[in-house]
């Protein structure tokens, strides 16, 4: 066990609570700058998904993770993202120009989706988003002057002060960037009191709203700002396919999004990191699954879906912080070797009503 | 005329709706669990009953009673396995994992008939009633008598019967339930097995009307909708707000001007929008805010 001993207060608020965090993070760091020189064109590639699902799953945290209300529609956001990226963009505006407006777009968007938030919890505010996204697909296939409906949009290539990112290694670079760029925000966030006052709401809405706390406020920024990072990754989606089409963001991908951050471990950014490379690699485990698998089962057609649906429902019976929360499990239980206690962790229930209505 | 066969295949369509959302109200009345799955339950209802009654040959009657009692077992098991471990737990923990459920269900579907549309042979399809100018199909009918006899079933059984109000009881105070002597487990177990076998009897009277195939339980979305329409956990309102939505579809997809008809699939959203931003409680609101 690691006692740190705090003697500033600015160590309160650091970004690494001590120097082997420091020292861990700097060679991570490290690797993935070298990760593109080492990596065939084709592993960057993936990669550089992963980093997209990642800046998307940044978004979703905030909201579910860390603000407590549940979105089953983030697909549209990353839609309307692309779509606007792609818009812009054949429009003739600059690529970073195009970037921020599309994140602007959504910003707005997430706003407005935001604003019924106040008045809905939980299962209705998860199915009013869920509405919210089966009716921008429809709009997305109709609105036909500006998303070519369901023929399609193609996508510019992306270049910056005429200096291409088409290549897979430069586009890395790019989507590395936007990540860390992302993270900073996210993370400087959840340390100002906007961001303590969106854990707070998650903790309890009543004694949120008896500290004080603009409860309309709050969450309309926690809607806005989790559209506008979705937005983001979206534009950088947009590239990565190349060409749109509105059945590519379907409600399967809200919720591939949703186990993103269940499967990372909700309530944490490492979470959203986990959860991507997960989510990033899944394909390929299950494409080698069935060619290891005899024939007959490995070629059954719609497997991909119901894998993702049973890691889901194992990792929610079995495990429901996730894989960040297991990695703490295991860490706590090699430092505290011989005195490791089952019972840290356990989960509060709640077996009445009035206990689950917060 | 017009207007009226239009009316009456809106109604046959709610009846839909609202036989699927009798099955999420019935679950969350008792469990306070929502079921996302529920559109998935009553696709493989649909297909065991294409099992017996199509592959097997059995009389339909019999293969009707025979996919009751599976899909029984099937819901009573689901609730063991995978529900009761969950009980307790935040009510959107309950919720990936039934969306999780349905992906296996799916998946499951297809791997043993495949996704190619199936019909259901059964004995009254493909009649037609005719009065004057208006024809409906028996098929209509069906779906149509076999709502209102299960909402009859289901409101009477939650008012009048012990094992009813025992649901009601453990809906209410789980562990004071518990102390009354209601086994709260076997309750669960049984919640789960009816719900099932209202899905099983929904995707029967479906199945003439849309193909069985592996995504038809995607129209459990819709009647999801239907069920947050009309409050959440009141039979009566599930049933009305399915009768709505169908209705309002029907006319939208005959009234929208053209090159837009594909938005009449959006009517159940938009409605719901529309109801949650006017009274988010519902048509008959039963959820309550905690008071401090």
């Amino acid at each position: 066990m690691r006692f740190v001993l705090k003697t500033r207060y600015a160590q309160d608020v650091d970004f690494f609570k001590h120097n082997g965090q420091r020292f861990w993070y700097g060679l991570l760091g490290l690797f993935v700058f070298v990760a593109p020189f080492l990596l065939d064109d084709f592993y960057t590639g993936e990669l550089s998904l992963v980093f997209i699902y990642a800046i998307a799953g940044i978004g979703l945290m905030l909201l579910v993770g860390y603000t407590g209300l549940v979105s089953l529609g983030h697909a549209a956001f990353l839609a309307i993202g692309a779509y606007a990226h792609a818009y812009f963009m054949t429009e003739g505006a600059p690529f970073m120009v195009s970037l921020i407006g599309a994140t602007a777009v959504c910003v707005v968007i997430g706003a407005i989706v935001g604003i019924p938030s106040l008045r809905m919890t939980g299962i209705y505010l998860a199915v009013a988003t869920l509405a919210f996204a089966q009716i921008v697909e429809k709009v997305l296939a109709h609105w036909e002057s500006v998303t070519g409906g369901h023929r399609g949009m193609a996508v510019p290539e992306p270049e910056i002060f005429s200096w291409s990112l088409g290549t897979p290694r430069a586009f890395y670079f790019l989507v590395l960037l936007v990540l860390i760029g992302a993270l900073f925000c996210a993370l400087n966030l959840l340390r100002s009191p906007t961001g303590r006052a969106m854990i707070a709401i998650r903790d309890s809405e009543i004694s949120a709203q008896a500290m004080g706390i603009n409860l309309a406020r709050v969450k309309t920024t926690s809607f806005a700002v989790s559209a506008g990072f979705t937005g983001l990754a979206g534009g950088l989606l947009a590239h990565k396919i190349g060409y749109l089409a509105p059945d590519a963001f379907t409600i399967l991908i809200s919720i591939q999004l949703l186990l993103m951050v269940v499967v990372g471990g909700l309530g944490s950014m490492h979470g959203v990191i986990y959860g991507a490379v997960f989510i990033g690699l899944l394909p390929q485990g299950i494409a080698f699954l069935r060619e290891s698998l005899p024939a007959g089962i490995g070629q059954i057609p719609g497997l991909e879906p119901g894998i993702f649906g049973l890691i889901l429902v194992l990792f929610l019976v079995y495990e429901p912080l996730g894989i960040f929360g297991r990695w703490i499990k295991i860490r706590l239980f090699f430092s505290e070797f011989p005195l490791y206690r089952k019972s840290t962790y356990k989960r509060q229930k709640s077996y009445l009503r009035t206990e689950r209505v917060h | 005329m017009e207007l009226v066969q239009l009316l009456i295949s809106g109604i046959s369509q709610g009846c839909v709706y609202g036989l699927i959302a009798l099955g999420f109200v019935l679950i969350y009345k008792a469990t306070e669990m929502v079921n996302f799955a529920q559109g998935d339950l009553m696709m493989l209802g649909a297909f065991i009953a294409f099992g017996f009654i199509n592959v097997l040959g059995w009389p339909f009657l019999w293969g009707f009673l025979a996919t009751l009692a599976v899909m029984g077992v099937v819901g009573a098991t689901l609730e063991r396995l995978l529900l009761r471990p969950m009980i307790g737990e935040p009510p959107f923990a309950v919720l990936m994992l039934t969306i999780g459920l349905g992906f296996i269900l799916r998946a499951v579907a297809g791997a043993i008939w495949g996704y190619e549309d199936k019909t259901l042979s059964t004995p009254y399809g493909g009649g037609v009633a005719r009065w004057g100018e208006i024809s409906v199909g028996y098929e209509n009918i069906a779906v149509v008598l076999g709502t209102l006899v299960l909402c009859v079933l289901v409101f009477v059984f939650f008012r009048k019967t012990r094992v009813g109000i025992a649901m009601q009881a453990a809906s209410q105070n789980q562990l004071a339930a518990y102390y009354v002597g209601i086994p709260v487990k076997w309750i669960f177990a049984l919640v789960w097995a009816m719900s099932a076998m209202i899905s099983a009897t929904a995707g029967i009277l479906v199945a003439p009307l849309s193909l069985i195939n592996p995504i038809m339980g995607f129209v459990g979305i819709k009647a999801f909708a239907a069920a947050i329409v009309g409050g959440f956990g009141s039979l009566p309102g599930a049933f009305l707000a399915g009768l709505m939505i169908g209705i309002v579809e029907q006319f939208a997809k005959h009234g929208l001007p053209s090159g837009l008809e594909g938005f009449s699939e959006t009517t159940a959203y938009v409605i719901l929008l529309i109801m949650l931003f006017i009274r988010p409680e519902g048509i008959f609101a039963t959820m309550q805010r905690k008071k401090v």
